[in-house]
């Protein structure tokens, strides 16, 4: 049907359906002619065939009107389950280092992997052969030699244990097992 | 044949178990029609408004096993609006007030309410299996009544569907006196599940053999399910998140071990990388291996994976994979007969992994490969050529280009000699879908190539009615065929009426057929429901027969025009 998007005789539906192509083209060959495709979409914006620039992998999907209603044909179940996925920014682990007094090197763990403080501790236990003690907000570590206490995105060495979990993983930097009579001042209060 | 007796010709039967046979079988006379239907247990709709639930029941009084399908294929993409139909309800309370022994029922792209569970949970005293593909509206209640009340229960297989978690107890109705499971599936649950009923539930089920589970179940359930349940055979993990160096971890590493009948994995929908080691042991022996559901295994620990996976037939993986990977299944997986590749990233700008090199690979790797379906980035006609010369024995070709309409990148020239290398190389193909640029010529093809071809998918393609007239011409077994978004109009939907009384259904949307077109079809074959989908309910203000019609489904039936449909759906 040539001539313009009309409204005359021509459903309403076309003039506000999701389509690929520049709006006021004509719907003969509905996705056909003239019309800048997906991709090339995306190239121009970065100039290169499957660009790989880390912009473009974060940013949002494309605007609205290049995307068209049912494609790529998947599934909704499994388009709703990569939105969660990506939402949950997956496979982007919180790694920070774990160093502690008298050890020859330093170990690297990943924040996400743990539930809350009772993990982490048992993990960091593990690892270095040791043991932390009991946390109490009064007296910090008790009934053993070491503290584990964390930097934090000001800069200050904090106890490990005080804040929530989540605001924990979010400002931690770098951790460290204190031992011996530095940890025994900072376990014990100030 | 007449003067066997009726036993010895339903003994007969009993070793012809296709549907298509045993529908063959039911033509030949009156008298093996009559053995045929009584002695039939298995029946297979593949569309629910074809026939009426009282008819089949008085056709096949010894029925023991429906599978039914409602909605049509592009429902899957939000083609086809929610309320359009597909309710089970009334089968099963047609079903329910029968002398039916119903002891299975496998629905696919069907609406089952919590009241329809309940329903069927109390109606079949020996009902033992349910399978829901796509299927949505029912929530945890009603999985909570199949638990509760059906004693016998033998599997629940829960696949893909959207359903309203309530988080409750719905696991701990299985009472104790359940001890039947085979197969248990909620993988695609979202909510939590109880922990401790679960751990009852498998350790007093000795026959389960295929167990999934959702995101909710974590690592350390995990090694406890596995040790209870060494004798599985499908194992869908939930979260696979957790320490390396961890108590926990060892363990199930041990457990992984005494699992020597693992032959299907899936799952992992949560995934620590680093942890994967732990499964290598039962790698060897896998033939299905799904990981199209765990984005967060990729790179070298999903080639390090995939390379102790020599036994695969099976495998179902996301395009993260890259050409790459792709090209480890090929030295790897030689009996590898499926291959499906989704988007990890369906809408993002050319962050997809794979193109035709990937698939070129895989075809000259693999030469027992028979089923595909690919996302990708880019085809070209060569790869499409050499991969149809490597791999004659395709039986479902489904390519999905994300760019719908692009053209083969290197000569810029449209897919159709690619394609038509296929369905002129695989002279078994079924089933195929296109995409990419493609005009009249590919249509011409696969008329004139494409002989056992049942279902056909297409959008963006073709120049003119021409395509879609070499279609309905040459493919005389043809079955489905869905079209969208293609410049096919009345003078080809018309052309042959007929033919459509010879497929299960048709589905035009965004093409060029009008109303008028559509009124001839179901003014000439009243044996068609031709319903046109109309959201917008424009046709109620301007029932103008030039109008074009933005969706429309035809399918035969044998019961006329359905009264279940909404006001939007406009039934010819």
């Amino acid at each position: 049907m040539e001539g313009s998007v009309g409204y005359d005789n021509d459903l309403n539906l076309k003039a506000t359906e999701l389509r690929l192509g520049l709006p006021g083209t004509e719907p003969v060959s509905i996705v056909r002619r003239n019309k800048r495709s997906l991709q090339q979409v995306a190239d121009d914006d970065c100039g290169v065939n499957g660009c790989k620039s880390d912009d473009q992998n974060e940013t949002a999907p494309p605007p609205p009107k290049a995307q068209i209603v049912g494609w790529p044909p998947i599934r909704s179940y499994r388009k709703n389950n990569i939105q969660t996925k990506k939402n949950e920014s997956e496979g982007g682990g919180i790694y920070v280092k774990v160093s502690m007094d008298g050890a020859p090197y330093l170990r690297k763990i990943d924040l996400k992997v743990y539930s809350g403080y009772p993990e982490l501790l048992q993990a960091i236990e593990n690892m270095f052969k040791f043991t932390i003690g009991e946390y109490s907000e009064r007296e910090g570590y008790k009934g053993s030699d070491y503290a584990p206490t964390y930097e934090d995105k000001d800069g200050d060495w904090m106890l490990v244990g005080d804040v929530p979990w989540g605001m924990f993983i979010t400002s931690c930097k770098r951790l460290r097992i204190m031992k011996g009579s530095e940890a025994r001042g900072l376990g014990r209060g100030v | 044949m007449n003067y066997f007796p009726d036993e010895v010709l339903e003994h007969v039967f009993d070793f012809i178990t296709s549907h298509k046979d045993r529908n063959s079988v039911s033509l030949v006379c009156k008298s093996w029609y009559k053995i045929e239907r009584c002695s039939r247990q298995r029946v297979f709709i593949g569309n629910c408004y074809s026939i009426s639930p009282e008819r089949l029941i008085a056709r096949f009084p010894g029925l023991k096993s429906l599978t039914l399908k409602g909605k049509p294929h592009f429902a899957d993409f939000n083609l086809v609006p929610h309320d359009w139909g597909g309710f089970v309800y009334p089968w099963i309370k047609a079903l329910a007030k029968s002398r039916i022994g119903l002891e299975e029922l496998r629905l696919k792209r069907m609406v089952v309410s919590d009241e329809s569970l309940e329903l069927l949970s109390k109606s079949f005293v020996n009902f033992k299996s349910l399978v829901l593909v796509s299927c949505e509206g029912f929530t945890t209640d009603g999985l909570a009544a199949i638990a509760a009340n059906c004693r016998f229960l033998r599997e629940l297989d829960l696949q893909e569907n959207e359903v309203d978690d309530h988080r409750g107890h719905w696991l701990s109705c299985f009472p104790e006196s359940c001890t039947s499971l085979i197969s248990l599936n909620f993988a695609c649950l979202r909510g939590e599940v109880n922990l401790g009923a679960l751990e009852r539930l498998v350790s007093r089920s000795p026959n389960l053999k295929s167990l999934r589970l959702n995101r909710a179940v974590p690592l350390d359930t995990l090694q406890k399910l596995l040790m209870r349940a060494p004798q599985l055979v499908d194992l869908g993990i939930g979260s696979y998140v957790h320490d390396p160096f961890s108590e926990v971890y060892n363990k199930l590493k041990i457990a992984i071990q005494r699992c020597k009948s693992i032959r299907s994995l899936s799952g992992f929908l949560e995934v620590a990388p680093h942890c994967m080691s732990a499964i290598y042991p039962i790698c060897g022996n896998l033939t299905f291996l799904n990981l199209s559901y765990a984005p967060g295994l990729h790179g070298n620990k999903l080639m390090k994976l995939i390379q102790h996976c020599r036994k695969l037939q099976r495998l179902w993986i996301l395009d993260c994979i890259g050409d790459k990977g792709l090209g480890v299944v090929a030295l790897t997986c030689k009996e590898l007969q499926e291959l499906r590749v989704f988007p990890s990233d369906p809408f993002g700008a050319g962050n997809a992994a794979v193109t035709e090199e990937g698939l070129v690979l895989v075809s000259a790797g693999c030469p027992k490969l028979n089923s595909l379906l690919y996302f990708c980035q880019q085809m070209t006609n060569a790869a499409l050529i050499t991969v149809a010369k490597n791999c004659p024995n395709f039986i479902r070709f489904r390519l999905c280009i994300l760019d719908p309409i692009k053209p083969d990148p290197v000569t810029n020239q449209p897919l159709d000699e690619g394609f038509g290398a296929i369905v002129q190389s695989c002279k078994g193909l079924k089933r195929l879908s296109l995409s990419g640029l493609l005009t009249d010529q590919v249509f011409l093809y696969i008329g004139m190539y494409a002989e056992q071809l049942e279902m056909l998918s297409i959008a963006f393609a073709a120049d003119s009615d021409k395509g879609m007239l070499y279609v309905l011409n040459g493919c005389k077994k043809l079955r489905k065929l869905e079209i969208r978004d293609c410049p096919f109009g009345d003078a080809a939907l018309l052309e042959d009426v007929g033919k459509y009384e010879t497929m299960r259904s048709l589905w035009m949307s965004s093409c060029e057929v009008t109303l008028g077109g559509c009124k001839s079809v179901a003014e000439k074959m009243p044996s068609l429901n031709v319903e046109i989908i109309d959201e917008c309910e424009q046709m109620e203000f301007n029932l103008v027969d030039k109008q074009k019609v933005d969706k429309m489904y035809l399918y035969r039936t044998l019961v006329g025009h359905r009264k279940d449909a909404p006001e939007y759906v406009l039934i010819l």
